[in-house]
């Protein structure tokens, strides 16, 4: 077990070198002066010159990849050429949007997913199955921008129940909670299609097992078999499709935060990459690499853990 | 059933927004600003928060562009228009307590000028060659040469007074100046907020708060209108809605001029463009009106050249590159491309560029000329147009006031190189007798025109959307930003 973590942290450990070279090469090589974006066209040459070495532009591109890869090792993310905050503190801000956006959606996406999965897995072939299936071939099928668009239209302009955007901070509880609903709730309906889906079809695998033939042979009801037998086991492919989604929302949400101009993480690096604010981008997808790669790492060792047979293969 | 009620009644309960108050606004922007020193840095979004609001100049832009007083209560010009004696207004404070004095402003002037600055007008200062303060309230400064621009210039954003002293990173996110507003606060990404500064030494603002929210989806400004989560927008991004809100009895369109002359940059340094009949065969193959129409849905004013039409001394000259393909075609052929040619056109991100792009590049391929259509982002058009001068034309809107002083820099990107020009400009900026500016100023214009520098397009004009009950916005963009000290509700 020892050897394998220790194999495992190695390769975790080349995962990020590999991934921090990507990510800083690609970024650097866009075209594109951070300085004279920063001071606009009518700018002299040598005030331009000027922010560039203020700004650390001047060195080479090895000397600037070191200097930003021994920062992070110390934790130190950098500081925007942009805004001239440290990276840390502007991450900050941002992850209290989108980390709860996340959840928030995710919480929505499970409480509808579940019991419609469920019940278009135990009544199969009839008209709620039917439904289910074509309302969530609907759900996936929608462009979720547009679906955008549409909420905010009924929502915000014709009913005026919620703002069409934006996002008043976390001071008001309430508040911010109402100004995340309508974009949760976009970003849920997607994911509560596939979710309710993979529910469906991993529920009615287990209840076609010969385990939950004994199980009502053992006289347990239908409804306690499925709970306590097929939901059970139908669980282990849903909670990691859970997992999936959860680091998908987290920064993939750049879409749903402009059209509801929210101060997330996604249109944070969206806007980063057009200011050419590389250190910015550079940091952040770098530590949304590391939480990915980090995950990864947890549940490999756990498998191990658990199943033996996946320690002595490697 | 049931459950759809109990659905709906949480829906109302989210639903409970606060009612608006007559004492704060709130308004839209697109682009945030990337910090708020506006001496250091392009000064469009940054100016639209602090320029006068936050910071003050020496002088100031008036709503119609014209120069009054600001931290100078007066100046005196002597003879030979070498030295201006400004006096300070007394008791001015900034907003962290301290008082103005002279040496703030002889401060300020000195880092602006520097070496080292940073400062993205530094051509603002350069005839200064002395700045003192003889006591706390006058300040001399001295020019090395007659500048009949100068007190334009001690106008700009970029030319605001800092408290000498004051940690300059410090003010990157916390500005301390001597307006009518303080700074409050920022919420990165989503808003700013300015209070009424109670101890201001003029006028005090009519408003107590103003928010300043980001948003840069044209949709999504368009919702935040509509929803009422926004009070005003003064420059509007999307101009296809405006007819829309014309239409609404709760919102008024407010139409003004900008400083910003949208043209078709030519590279004149690369052939065909460096042969004056391609340039002029270009002028006159592009419909203005059709452009204006087609892009910006009617607003905007045609130009014949580089100068804005609200400007005193701007000259008509769009008759002079009237729409004529015939004429075009047949220039072409003098010229030696009777087939026309192929060239390249790039085009940066605002929409008068995108769609003003494939309008021209229909017009011009009516007169034989095809164009190679890229469309680019801000920091490709800098690299690949701008620094590389690698293109054939582009579309930019040139958005500084009083800007033709850029066609005599020849490694501009357009590449305009004529000794004429730059001796008129050197002439320009010596000339401090209004009439003389006034005829030099015309000769210009006149200058660039006959030489077909670039196709000139329209002014920029500035769309603003504003609940009905709004006063006191400005029309105009003298410059960027614009004071909102004089700002009210009327109920």
């Amino acid at each position: 077990m020892l050897r394998f973590t220790l194999k495992r942290l190695l390769s975790l450990g080349l995962s990020l070198i590999a991934a921090s070279m990507v990510v800083f090469f690609t970024i650097e090589i866009i075209p594109g002066d951070a300085a004279r974006l920063m001071l606009g066209i009518n700018a002299t040459q040598d005030a331009v010159d000027a922010l560039r070495v203020q700004l650390g532009l001047d060195q080479s591109m090895l000397a600037r990849y070191w200097s930003w890869i021994s920062g992070l090792m110390q934790g130190d993310l950098g500081i925007s050429y942009s805004y001239r905050v440290p990276v840390s503190e502007m991450i900050e801000g941002r992850v209290w949007v989108s980390l709860p956006l996340a959840i928030y959606a995710l919480l929505l996406s499970t409480l509808i997913a579940f019991p419609i999965g469920i019940i278009a897995a135990t009544k199969r072939g009839s008209w709620a199955d039917w439904l289910v299936m074509g309302g969530t071939q609907l759900g996936v099928a929608i462009p979720n921008f547009w679906f955008a668009m549409i909420v905010v239209n009924i929502f915000a302009l014709k009913y005026q129940l919620f703002s069409a955007g934006g996002f008043p901070g976390w001071d008001d509880p309430l508040a911010g909670f109402k100004a995340l609903t309508l974009p949760a709730f976009v970003l849920a309906l997607p994911q509560a299609s596939i979710l309710a889906r993979v529910m469906r079809s991993a529920l009615l695998d287990t209840l076609s097992e010969d385990f939950m033939r004994t199980a009502r042979a053992k006289g347990r009801t239908a409804r306690g078999a499925l709970v306590h037998h097929a939901l059970r086991n139908a669980l282990i492919p849903v909670l990691t499709i859970i997992g999936l989604q959860f680091s998908f929302l987290l920064a993939g949400a750049i879409i749903i935060e402009q059209i509801f101009y929210l101060p997330g993480l996604g249109s944070m690096i969206f806007k980063a990459i057009t200011q050419r604010d590389l250190i910015v981008v550079e940091s952040v997808v770098m530590l949304l690499v590391f939480a990915v790669i980090m995950v990864t790492f947890i549940v490999d060792i756990t498998y191990a853990w658990v199943d033996p047979r996946l320690r002595r293969r490697s | 059933m049931k459950r759809i009620l109990t659905g709906a009644g949480i829906l109302a309960l989210l639903a409970t927004g606060a009612m608006a108050e007559n004492t704060s606004l709130t308004l839209g922007d697109q682009l945030e600003p990337p910090h708020l020193d506006p001496t250091a840095g392009a000064a469009g979004a940054i100016d639209n928060v602090v320029y006068i609001n936050i910071y003050e100049g020496l002088t100031e832009f008036a709503s119609d562009g014209s120069i009054i007083k600001g931290l100078a209560k007066s100046w005196d010009i002597s003879e030979d228009g070498l030295t201006y004696t400004f006096t300070l207004q007394s008791g001015v404070k900034f907003h962290d307590g301290s008082d103005l004095t002279a040496s703030d402003v002889v401060w300020s002037l000195n880092r602006a000028r520097a070496e080292d600055s940073v400062n993205a007008q530094k051509g603002l200062f350069a005839s200064i060659a002395d700045v003192s303060a003889p006591d706390d309230t006058t300040v001399v400064v001295t020019l090395s040469a007659p500048n009949g621009s100068f007190l334009f210039n001690m106008a700009w954003g970029d030319a605001v007074i800092l408290n000498e002293g004051d940690d300059i990173e410090a003010l990157k996110t916390q500005p301390n100046g001597t307006g009518a507003f303080t700074f409050t606060n920022w919420v990165q990404g989503d808003s700013i907020t300015m209070t009424r500064n109670e101890n201001y030494w003029g006028d005090p603002a009519k408003l107590e708060t103003v928010t300043i929210k980001y948003i840069s989806d044209p949709t999504a400004a368009f919702n935040a209108m509509m929803s009422g989560d926004i009070d005003a927008f003064p420059t509007f991004p999307a101009p296809e809605n405006l007819a829309q809100f014309d239409a609404d009895p709760r919102f008024s369109v407010i139409v003004g001029s900008t400083e910003g002359e949208t043209i078709l940059s030519t590279n004149n340094k690369m052939p065909p463009f460096d042969n004056v009949k391609v340039r002029e065969a270009l002028a006159h193959a592009i419909d203005r009106n059709a452009i204006i129409d087609g892009a910006m849905f009617g607003y905007g004013t045609p130009i014949g050249s580089h100068f804005a039409p609200h400007n005193p001394a701007y000259l008509d000259l769009t008759n002079q590159s009237n729409y004529d393909p015939d004429l075009a075609r047949q220039l072409l052929a003098e010229a030696g491309y009777p087939d026309g040619f192929t060239t390249t056109l790039k085009l940066p991100p605002p929409s008068y560029a995108r769609r003003g792009g494939e309008i021209i590049a229909a017009q011009l391929r009516a007169v034989g000329i095809e164009t190679e259509v890229t469309n680019l982002e801000w920091g490709q058009w800098l690299e690949e147009v701008f620094k590389g001068k690698d293109f054939g034309l582009t579309i930019v809107s040139h958005t500084e006031p009083m800007d033709i002083g850029i066609y005599a820099n020849p490694d501009f990107y357009f590449q305009y190189d004529s000794p004429e020009f730059q001796a008129l400009m050197e002439e320009l900026n010596a000339a401090t007798d209004t009439l003389t500016r006034f005829n030099l100023m015309q000769s210009a214009q006149r200058m660039i025109a006959d030489d077909y520098v670039n196709g000139y397009l329209f002014q920029l004009a500035k769309t603003g959307v504003a609940k009905v009950d709004i006063r006191g916005l400005w029309e105009n963009a003298p410059t960027q930003g614009s004071n909102l000290a004089e700002v009210y509700w009327e109920h």
